[in-house]
């Protein structure tokens, strides 16, 4: 998968699906403090990552994802094209 | 007051469906797909909360939660509260529930599917506790007084007004809110179904409901959400709220016999003990909601126990089931609101389909259409599986 289309899917969930204001998303974001995002929204983000791209998340392999910019590296390196 | 229901969204389509006596029942083809023997069911439309609820509170409602949801919103405006008054003072909340079958199924088969549990999402726990209704109620409206659900089978609504009422009366809360919620999607009734305790007057589903009638063959489940703000007379008055009735008198009580047989006697004593604690006779009641949900049995137990404390008196009856269907979890507290409806603005809506008596119901002074008529008073009988019976009194506020 390109990175442009792992960003754009994930920007669509983080919208649609978690309701993160658009304006907020961009890639030095932190996702906690910057996106809102709390411990039950990664329980949600785990399936919904597992629903488009397939894999899922290992909690520690999240630990030192903290940017928006890190969790779409951290997807690109599951998914990504080599 | 607040109301969710198949007759109507809220207080005033709810009024006019009484008024017109109008069915809320129809066919859910899912139910066919998934094997029952009878799809009927209470028609009841999902809100749309996506964009008017934060998404935190509002995913761990379940399909009983958002009913329960929007009949609260009405009946915090209807009550004069609001979220800042929420804030400042502390409101209870004990909600009647007793299932959550489709959040429950839904994550099994999740499981079953992909064999992982930490693929369930983060709502499915706070959607299948029976307590679902009140932790979530409590969260969105930020109370923090007195929180649980009554799990008391199709008495629940009803106990739990009974027990808000008590909590005032002793002096332990100001306000609660009360209420009770029912599930209306294919999962939640199947286990029903199996009893063969539906009717399968399949091709006329706005007769199939004929509480007290002979040609009865069994009930129709329903749903939605009600809820009522229970308050401290002194309280209410001095909050200048609007006051519709009063709350005079609970009784229950329990069979102790079979788990599904309804008992005349047990009906009996609760409806003789809310007489009691209302400090009233049976003649002073102007109208009985009866919990008569069309089944053979069930409403010829009831007829029997009416007739014994009513005979002489004969008071209006009717079952509001006729038209809704049977609300199940959430019955007990919904009449309340519809007979309190009925009282406001003084009709007694009719027991549709009551077209022959039989033998037990050919006693009793049943509405068969709707009736003009001043209530000063009303009692409203609820009972259950397991032989829970709560029966409350009700009286018109006067100032």
């Amino acid at each position: 998968m390109t990175r442009e289309k792992i960003e754009s899917t994930v920007k669509n969930f983080l919208v649609e699906e978690i309701e993160v204001e658009e304006k907020n998303i961009v890639p030095e974001a932190l996702l906690k403090d910057n996106l809102g995002i709390d411990s039950l929204d990664f329980v949600d983000i785990v399936v919904i990552v597992e629903r488009n791209f397939g894999f899922k998340i290992k909690p520690e392999e999240m630990a030192d994802v903290r940017t928006l910019k890190q969790f779409y590296d951290y997807i690109e390196s599951k998914v990504g094209d080599k | 007051m607040g109301i969710y229901s198949c007759i109507g969204k809220n207080l005033e389509e709810v009024n006019r469906s009484l008024y017109e006596g109008k069915s809320g029942i129809g066919v859910d083809p899912m139910r066919k797909e998934y094997g029952y023997r009878s799809p009927l069911t209470g028609i009841v439309e999902r809100p749309q909360l996506k964009g008017t609820l934060d998404r935190r509170l509002r995913i761990g409602l379940a399909e009983e939660g958002e009913y329960a949801y929007m009949a609260t919103l009405e009946a915090l405006r209807t009550a004069g509260i609001d979220m800042d008054y929420l804030e400042k003072n502390e409101v209870g909340i004990f909600y009647g529930n007793d299932s959550s079958a489709k959040a429950v199924i839904e994550a099994h088969n999740i499981a079953v599917e992909k064999k992982d549990t930490t693929l369930l999402g983060s709502g499915a726990i706070f959607q299948s506790m029976n307590s679902t209704v009140t932790m979530n109620l409590s969260t969105i409206f930020k109370l923090r007084g007195v929180n649980m659900t009554i799990s008391a089978a199709c008495a629940s609504g009803s106990h739990s007004i009974g027990l808000g009422y008590l909590f005032i009366r002793q002096g332990l809360q100001d306000v609660v809110l009360c209420g009770g919620a029912q599930e209306t999607n294919h999962y939640s009734m199947g286990s029903f179904d199996a009893l063969s305790a539906f009717s399968i007057r399949i091709d006329d589903p706005a007769g199939a409901s004929r509480p007290f009638d002979a040609g009865r063959d069994g009930l129709i489940p329903s749903g939605g959400g009600a809820s009522l703000i229970l308050e401290d007379y002194d309280h209410a008055l001095k909050r200048g709220a609007t006051i519709y009735a009063e709350v005079t008198g609970y009784g229950f009580s329990s069979n102790g016999m079979h788990i599904s047989q309804p008992s005349d006697v047990g009906c009996a004593i609760a409806m003789e003990r809310a007489l009691t604690d209302a400090g009233i006779a049976p003649s002073d009641v102007d109208y009985v909601n009866a919990h008569a949900t069309s089944t053979p049995q069930g409403d010829m137990f009831e007829a029997i126990a009416l007739d014994r404390i009513f005979g002489a008196s004969q008071p209006l009856i009717s079952s509001t089931k006729s038209m809704t269907g049977h609300e199940c979890w959430m019955a007990g507290a919904s009449e309340i609101i519809y007979s309190t409806l009925m009282m406001q603005n003084s009709f007694v809506a009719p027991n549709i389909n009551f077209e022959n008596p039989d033998e037990y119901s050919r006693k009793l002074n049943i509405a068969d259409k709707t009736v003009e008529k001043n209530i000063d008073l009303f009692l409203s009988n609820s009972f259950g599986f397991g032989g829970t019976n709560s029966a409350l009194v009700v009286k018109k506020y006067k100032a």
